[in-house]
């Protein structure tokens, strides 16, 4: 073995590469809050315009969503208790399942943003620019924060698939796994960020 | 003497664990968007927060570990939130009585 090798081993840090990550976790934090500050004041000045704006969303897809998600949650945080306990078969599929999940959510991004599209509401589109200023914002709002989300879930895919690979290569084994506690940290936050978005769209009556 | 616990590893959590509390999100969901249907005029913005806060709460200490943590990670939220309020107040003693 190259010194290299061992001097990963000596020096590896679990905390400090969690604690890395939260870090990370709190600039998404900022880039999301700022949005979140965005929403409340333009909803704050314009609240029947974001009602009635808000009725174009369809609930049943976002709560279809939200269940997308908080169970692809739940299979990341099974796929790490199973290597956890050695089982890295059960993992890879825990894994596996969560991928699936996050391809099945932006599935339903996708026609739901299409219907929209067909609609004629889009940033810029002469319909939604002939509307009423409070439902542009709501529409530009709703564009650019659940874009920014999926976003992060392509990412996320990514990261997850990633991980699955060095998994099955026994990179990430029982001993040794807080790479896949980072993606994981990841991937929840992505869920906590829905889980306020979700609310803040769909559920304006 | 009371140090036992071994910080840098996590001991498993049950599997069990993770899907009542799966279950409980999912059923705060259905709580979520029964509400959203009633209207509860100014409630509901709050209650849909608050609702949220929850979920969030239970993915911060069970899905992400915080609560199996040293509590440095925990000081670390708490401060993180707490600016995230505290900017949230001062944005809105700004609008709120225009």
């Amino acid at each position: 073995m190259t010194s290299q090798d061992q001097a990963v081993h000596v020096h590896r840090d679990d905390v400090g590469a969690r604690m890395g990550m939260w870090l990370f976790l709190f600039t998404e934090l900022l880039l999301f809050g700022g949005m979140f500050f965005l929403y409340s004041v333009y909803r704050f000045m314009n609240q029947d315009q974001f009602h009635i704006a808000a009725k174009e969303l369809n609930t049943l897809v976002g709560t279809f969503n939200t269940i997308i998600l908080l169970t692809s949650s739940l299979t990341m945080a099974l796929a790490i208790g199973a290597i956890q306990r050695n089982n890295k078969s059960l993992s890879v599929f825990f894994q596996a399942i969560t991928i699936l999940l996050a391809f099945g959510f932006l599935v339903n991004k996708y026609f739901e943003w299409s219907v929209k599209f067909h609609h004629g509401i889009y940033p810029g589109s002469e319909i939604l620019t002939a509307k009423p200023k409070g439902e542009i914002l709501f529409f530009g709002l709703y564009y650019v924060m659940t874009g920014l989300h999926g976003l992060h879930v392509v990412i996320g895919i990514f990261l997850i698939g990633f991980m699955t690979r060095l998994t099955m290569k026994n990179v990430i084994n029982q001993n040794s796994y807080v790479k896949l506690e980072a993606a994981g940290l990841y991937w929840h936050l992505v869920d906590i960020i829905w889980i306020f978005l979700f609310p803040l769209f769909y559920l304006i009556t | 003497m009371d140090s036992h616990e071994t910080h840098s590893e996590h001991k498993p959590q049950g599997y069990g664990t993770y899907l009542i509390v799966w279950l409980g999100l999912l059923a705060l969901t259905a709580l979520t968007v029964t509400v959203a249907g009633i209207n509860f005029g100014g409630l509901t913005v709050t209650t849909a927060l608050l609702v949220a806060s929850v979920k969030s709460y239970l993915v911060l200490k069970i899905f992400m570990h915080l609560g199996a943590e040293q509590k440095v990670f925990r000081i670390f939220v708490i401060v993180a939130l707490f600016f995230v309020i505290v900017s949230f107040v001062l944005l809105f003693s700004d609008y709120s009585f225009i």
